[in-house]
């Protein structure tokens, strides 16, 4: 009975938008920019004229997710199993509540944040001049762990949460040290958790834009860029259909992969991706 | 099964819809950023092509008590539309826009609500050729005066001899410069690029925007602003990616950078221009002596405006000198009627970043419409930017 209204949710938000993007992606520019009806494949001929935004997705979606999870698995780890029980649903409030504020917002503070009158400028004043942090590589991947941090930590600390702790008290007492308690215990089976989040992070980074736009100067082309530009500035929606199509055909596979990965290595239990 | 696939769920689709929504408002006041959240036009689209949102219905010929118009961001006095309410009773509900083609997507898609809004000069062709536009009725917008406007300002509104769209302001496209940090005096584009790669490396910014970035790039050589020539492309190509390692940023949105002190030099609209200088003196704004883009932007109705009356009535009003001045007060831009300009100060009228001098005006050239619409540009940026 419950499936009733979310299977009309997927219809309408998930389905129907993407039936209409399938059929303007075997369409032709319009002479003036938009969308005329034709039945051609030359959109997706055309996909190498885009191979170096591919490119550069392929490589900030994994490193990115991979950041945001180095930072992340701490602070989980210490909200589901260090930090005292009062403590708890305040910390956990604080993870999320900057989550309420557009993403657009937060990464325009980081603009003047790292910007010339912001840590530069309190630099300068202790004596190290002319540093720029702003539009650097590593201003992207500030701006990526911390807009995406939200998401990595809270599957994390669910699948931590629920860890038996009679797990860590057994696997002490038969001698092992914290070190590989930590790994053959606690990792092991929060591994579920890392992959939920490792992928949602990873799948809304293939289609990241903003912080590139923002926090990198727009010097590096992603491929959200590349959709943004397509639909927005040169109005080639039938190009730009073939490459989103593309796109979510990608995602999946990552979903696919990152599903069966998760399921080998923590044994046989179920996963559930969003 | 539906109760696991909760848990997980760091954020409910009702919250997430809710921050999409958030993100979609999230105006920063930047026509490139505005940009950046046009989610919008997939929804004009769909609504097109699946025939979702019903259309428009026509009001009777009273004003009714609402209209709609799409402008830019910070280009009107707000007390502007707050007395055209208390005169006539319609409320006017102002949306912005990131760029010209976000608009003509939107107004493509049909039932965009709007009944004026505010193209630029290399549209109105387009605009027309697809029949989006409908020919002003002069006879009720009196306090507009053909007479008054400079002709190479109008020229773009009129259509084999039948007026589509009237002028608001106008402007030019040069580029900013720190003074203090990049104190050779340049006066050209042929400076601006080469400083680009040496004085000015990692310091400059060019548009996010490829009529003034490819078109700039040509006046490095002294071909037409507008080029669709192959060969002449393929030079300012070549100039664009040995430029691209040396600049601070490909961005529309440059007076963050230019205010906090981390770029030097950036390509400029007047309006930014003026108000750059107006704020750090030492800020420069410089016309190539080549040339390059001179813009105007226009005054049009929409073919199917859904309060016509309110959208002409609106537009008369704007038309009269002694509105129109506080408008040109509040956004900076020059104004094309000449009774506007005997109304401004004079600190205004001599302010040469909006009055340049006559013969650096000479050479600048109005962007194309084909410019605009030519794929082979639209790929050269993407080239650009994607290098």
């Amino acid at each position: 009975m419950l499936l009733g209204p979310a299977t009309a949710w997927l219809v309408v938000f998930l389905v129907l938008p993407f039936i209409a993007i399938a059929v303007f992606s075997v369409g032709e520019r319009a002479p003036e920019g938009g969308y005329q009806a034709a039945f051609t494949l030359a959109q997706y001929a055309n996909l190498p004229a885009r191979a170096t935004a591919f490119w550069n997705t392929m490589v900030l979606a994994p490193v990115g997710a991979l950041a945001c999870l180095l930072v992340a698995y701490p602070v989980a780890y210490y909200l589901a199993l260090r930090a005292p029980q009062r403590w708890r649903l305040i910390l956990l409030a604080l993870v999320v509540i900057p989550f309420w504020t557009s993403l657009l917002m937060r990464t325009y503070a980081w603009m003047y944040i790292l910007g010339g009158r912001g840590i530069p400028a309190l630099l300068a004043f202790v004596g190290i001049e002319d540093v720029r942090l702003i539009n650097t590589p590593g201003a992207v991947l500030l701006g990526i762990v911390y807009g995406y941090l939200p998401l990595m930590i809270l599957p994390i600390y669910v699948s931590l949460e629920r860890l038996d702790r009679r797990l860590l008290e057994a696997s002490a007492d038969l001698g092992a040290t914290p070190l590989s308690t930590f790994l053959g215990v606690t990792l092991k089976l929060s591994l579920p958790g890392v992959m939920t989040g490792f992928s949602l992070v990873m799948i809304l980074l293939l289609g990241e834009y903003l912080i590139p736009t923002l926090l990198g100067g727009g010097k590096v082309f992603f491929i959200g860029n590349a959709l943004v530009d397509l639909f927005l500035q040169s109005r080639n929606w039938p190009f730009g259909s073939a490459i989103a199509i593309t796109l979510v055909l990608v995602s999946v596979v990552v979903l696919i992969a990152a599903n069966r990965i998760s399921t080998r290595v923590s044994g046989a239990r179920r996963v559930d991706l969003i | 099964m539906s109760k696991s696939y909760r848990d997980g769920l760091p954020i409910s689709p009702e919250n997430f819809v809710d921050q999409l929504m958030r993100l979609k408002r999230g105006s920063i006041g930047r026509r490139d950023f505005l940009g950046l959240t046009g989610l919008g036009i997939a929804t004009a689209v769909m609504a097109r092509e699946i025939g979702i949102m019903p259309t428009p219905a026509f009001a009777a010929e009273s004003l009714g008590d609402r209209m709609s118009i799409a402008t830019w961001p910070n280009y009107h006095d707000p007390a502007t539309f707050e007395n055209f309410k208390k005169d006539t009773g319609v409320a006017v509900e102002v949306n912005v826009f990131g760029s010209n083609e976000e608009m003509l997507a939107k107004l493509q898609a049909g039932a965009s609500g709007w009944s004026l809004f505010v193209p630029t000069n290399y549209t109105i062709s387009t605009y027309k050729k697809l029949g989006i536009i409908e020919p002003l009725e002069m006879a009720k917008l009196p306090n507009f005066d053909g007479s008054q406007e400079d002709p190479r300002f109008t020229g773009e509104g009129t259509i084999d001899g039948t007026i589509y769209a009237v002028p608001k302001n106008w402007g030019t496209t040069g580029f900013a410069v720190n003074t203090k940090k990049l104190t050779k005096p340049m006066t050209s584009w042929k400076e601006f690029w080469d400083t680009a790669m040496a004085e000015g490396d990692s310091r400059t910014m060019v548009h996010d925007y490829q009529l003034t970035t490819i078109g700039n790039a040509l006046k490095y050589y002294g071909y037409s602003f507008n080029s669709l020539k192959q060969d002449e492309l393929a030079k300012a190509e070549e100039l664009l990616l040995k430029v691209k390692p040396h600049l601070f940023a490909v961005s529309s949105d440059y007076q963050p950078g230019m205010r906090a002190g981390d770029a030097w030099m950036t390509m400029c609209w007047t309006n930014d221009g003026a108000q750059l200088h107006r704020d750090i003196p030492e800020i420069a704004y410089v016309l190539g002596k080549e040339g390059g883009e001179i813009w105007t932007d226009f005054y049009a109705i929409p073919k199917d405006a859904p309060n016509k009356p309110a959208g002409c009535a609106l537009l008369n009003y704007l038309m009269n000198p002694q509105v129109a001045v506080k408008e040109h007060l509040a956004n900076g831009a020059p104004s094309t009627d000449a009774r506007v300009n005997k109304l401004l100060p004079k600190e205004v009228l001599d302010n040469p970043i909006l009055y340049p001098a006559a013969d650096l005006l000479t050479p600048l050239e109005f962007g194309a419409a084909a410019t605009l619409t030519d794929p082979g540009r639209a790929e050269l940026m993407a080239r650009f930017k994607s290098a």
